[in-house]
């Protein structure tokens, strides 16, 4: 006997500890099954970009770290490829290879992070996050090395970075390497195999390759559904060109195949980042002083650069008037804009999965207020 | 292979529950008896006969030992280091300070027959409470006077208390991270086990010798 209910609207956080920061949702219930989803953001808006107004080139390095805090190194490549677009620098080869290294692991970190809390929200409580998160602690403990800071690095200068590795750097990133590879034979053997995660995410929040595209949706989101697009090759940046990887692909589409791209894309990163110490030449790691100074005044204009960052297309845009400061800055997020399918994905679905799903998509808070 | 999935998962965490922990306990751990001996540098027999007060404590588990922090040599504390003879008072890092946290005020300093005029700092205060340890500050003295600290425990129940004066900033303890300062990683400087005292030797460049300031200041005038 079916019996007949009355649709319930539920107000899930701000404060709520899984929705990864402080993000609020509007739900309706009919029983089970998500009936409407509103979702509300805004609650991490800090100005990021209207700050960076009035700031110096170099200082809104400092900024971009705070955005995405769990990637911000991307950040930084991808705001300092803005940057050397918009003032026409010549970046020293070593100090691309650096950055390139440097962004291949916080890519990892980041792709152990989205595993982790994906997992957490499926109800595993605790276990394959602690492993992940162990694992992102040795990643944590390079940057250390590299640059002193382990989540506000801060490390990328316009035209490469402010200090060259030291000496105990290589060794350790070569123990960490093959350590990041265990982690992930570990988790995927954990996890790939496992009756409960198949059951819980194959099939769930499944998403067309036309509506992805037509939302302008990037990153391992994309990828998951079998379209082809990493702008690493298709529009690489910095040094991608000599370096060789598979790009990923999955054609499921559900939740799934968006956490099995992401420890496959962990993986790719080893690789890059192996082939990257392979091809590393000495030499300065940023341009003189002379070429590059301290206070930049680019020429008035404006310069795009994107980078495929670990959520999706990082995007920096940059208004120039000639001054020590950018006349605007505006960021295009991926967090954000793969946020904006999540009422596609949730509408009809059930309860259980509201925030599986909503970890699938990895998103950052830091980074869809900015 | 629907089935197996589970056990051998389970026998993943089974290999992890008998790994070694990764935790680092802070700021003190719990030892034993041995531990305590250890610690106080003598064999367990001699800490059990000379203190037995604290080798009951130990058997029954509540003796602690200090830990220290794992860091890297580059970390970016916050004690900062400052170094008085070098610094000019050109105010570099108050202009590049993205938060505009330090306050630097100069007044007309002695005049030297050899050096020329200099400046006296009056007023040298960084307010760590808001700052984020970027080192853009550390990055722009043009003259190595200020060096990121490898500290970190300053944590204060009072607001004003994260403001370091001047006094508190030439008093600390000399021990520079080697934050945008490759001199100290050439020679394998460690702030952790020892200090750079003397201000000559904090610099990007190498310290005069004696004949060098003599052909300089004597023999080329």
């Amino acid at each position: 006997m079916a019996i007949k209910t009355q649709p319930v609207t539920v107000n899930l956080g701000p404060q709520h500890p899984s929705t990864h920061g402080v993000f609020r949702m509007r739900v309706m219930f009919d029983g089970e099954e998500i009936v409407d989803v509103e979702p509300i953001f805004g609650y991490l808006h800090r100005g990021s970009e209207k700050l960076a107004e009035e700031r110096t080139y170099t200082q809104i390095v400092t900024l971009t770290d705070r955005m995405d805090y769990v990637s911000s190194m991307l950040n930084n490549q991808a705001y300092i490829l803005a940057v050397e677009k918009l003032a026409g620098i010549e970046p020293s080869p070593r100090g691309v290879w650096l950055r390139m290294i440097a962004s291949e692991l916080q890519r990892i970190a980041s792709h152990l992070v989205a595993t982790g809390f994906l997992l957490q929200d499926l109800g595993a409580l605790g276990t394959p996050l602690i492993y992940a998160m162990r694992e992102r602690e040795n990643i944590l403990d390079l940057f250390e090395i590299i640059c002193g800071a382990r989540i506000t690095n801060s490390y990328l200068r316009p035209g490469g970075v402010f200090m060259d590795a030291p000496q105990e750097f290589w060794p350790a990133l070569d123990r960490g390497l093959s350590d990041i590879v265990n982690t992930l034979d570990e988790l995927e053997e954990y996890l790939s195999g496992n009756e409960i995660v198949f059951s819980r995410t194959k099939g769930t929040a499944v998403l067309s390759p036309e509506l992805l595209i037509n939302a302008s949706i990037t990153g391992p989101m994309l990828r998951a559904s079998g379209v082809d697009w990493d702008l690493r090759h298709r529009n690489p940046y910095d040094y991608y060109e000599k370096i060789k990887f598979e790009r990923k692909l999955h054609t499921a589409s559900d939740n799934y195949a968006r956490y099995w791209v992401r420890v496959q894309e962990a993986r790719e990163s080893v690789k890059i980042i192996r082939q990257c110490i392979d091809q590393i030449e000495p030499g300065p790691v940023r341009p003189s002083f002379d070429d590059v100074p301290r206070l930049l005044r680019p020429p008035a204009g404006d310069a795009y650069a994107a980078i495929e960052g670990s959520k999706g297309e990082l995007g920096f845009y940059l208004v120039s008037d000639g001054g020590i400061a950018p006349y605007r800055m505006h960021v295009r997020s991926s967090s954000l804009i793969n946020l904006t399918l999540l009422r596609d994905m949730l509408i009809g679905g059930q309860f259980g999965d509201l925030f599986v799903t909503f970890g699938s998509v990895d998103l950052n808070m830091g980074e869809v207020d900015r | 292979m629907i089935g197996l999935g589970l056990p051998r998962g389970f026998l993943v965490t089974l290999k992890n529950f008998v790994r070694p922990a990764v935790t680092e306990q802070y700021p003190d751990r719990h030892v034993g008896l041995l531990g305590a001996a250890k610690e106080a540098g003598m064999n367990p027999f001699q800490f059990l006969i000379k203190n037995p007060g604290n080798s009951l404590k130990a058997i029954a588990g509540l003796a602690t030992v200090p830990v220290a922090v794992k860091q890297s040599p580059r970390f970016r504390g916050n004690e900062f280091t400052f170094y008085e003879d070098r610094c000019t008072v050109c105010a570099s890092c108050a202009k590049y300070c993205p938060l505009g946290i330090i306050e630097i005020v100069s007044v007309p300093g002695k005049i030297d027959a050899q050096e020329g005029e200099s400046y006296k700092i009056e007023v040298f205060d960084i307010d760590i409470g808001r700052c984020m340890f970027c080192g853009l500050c550390v990055e722009a003295c043009p003259y190595d006077a200020l060096h990121m600290g490898t500290k970190f425990e300053r944590s204060s129940y009072i607001r004003n208390d994260l403001v370091i004066s001047k006094d508190e900033l030439f008093a600390a303890e000399k021990r520079p991270s080697s934050f945008y300062r490759p001199q100290f990683e050439e020679t394998g400087f460690d702030p952790f086990s020892e200090e750079v005292t003397d201000y000559h030797d904090a610099g990007r460049h190498e310290r005069p010798t004696d004949e060098d300031l003599k052909r300089k200041w004597v023999d080329e005038r």
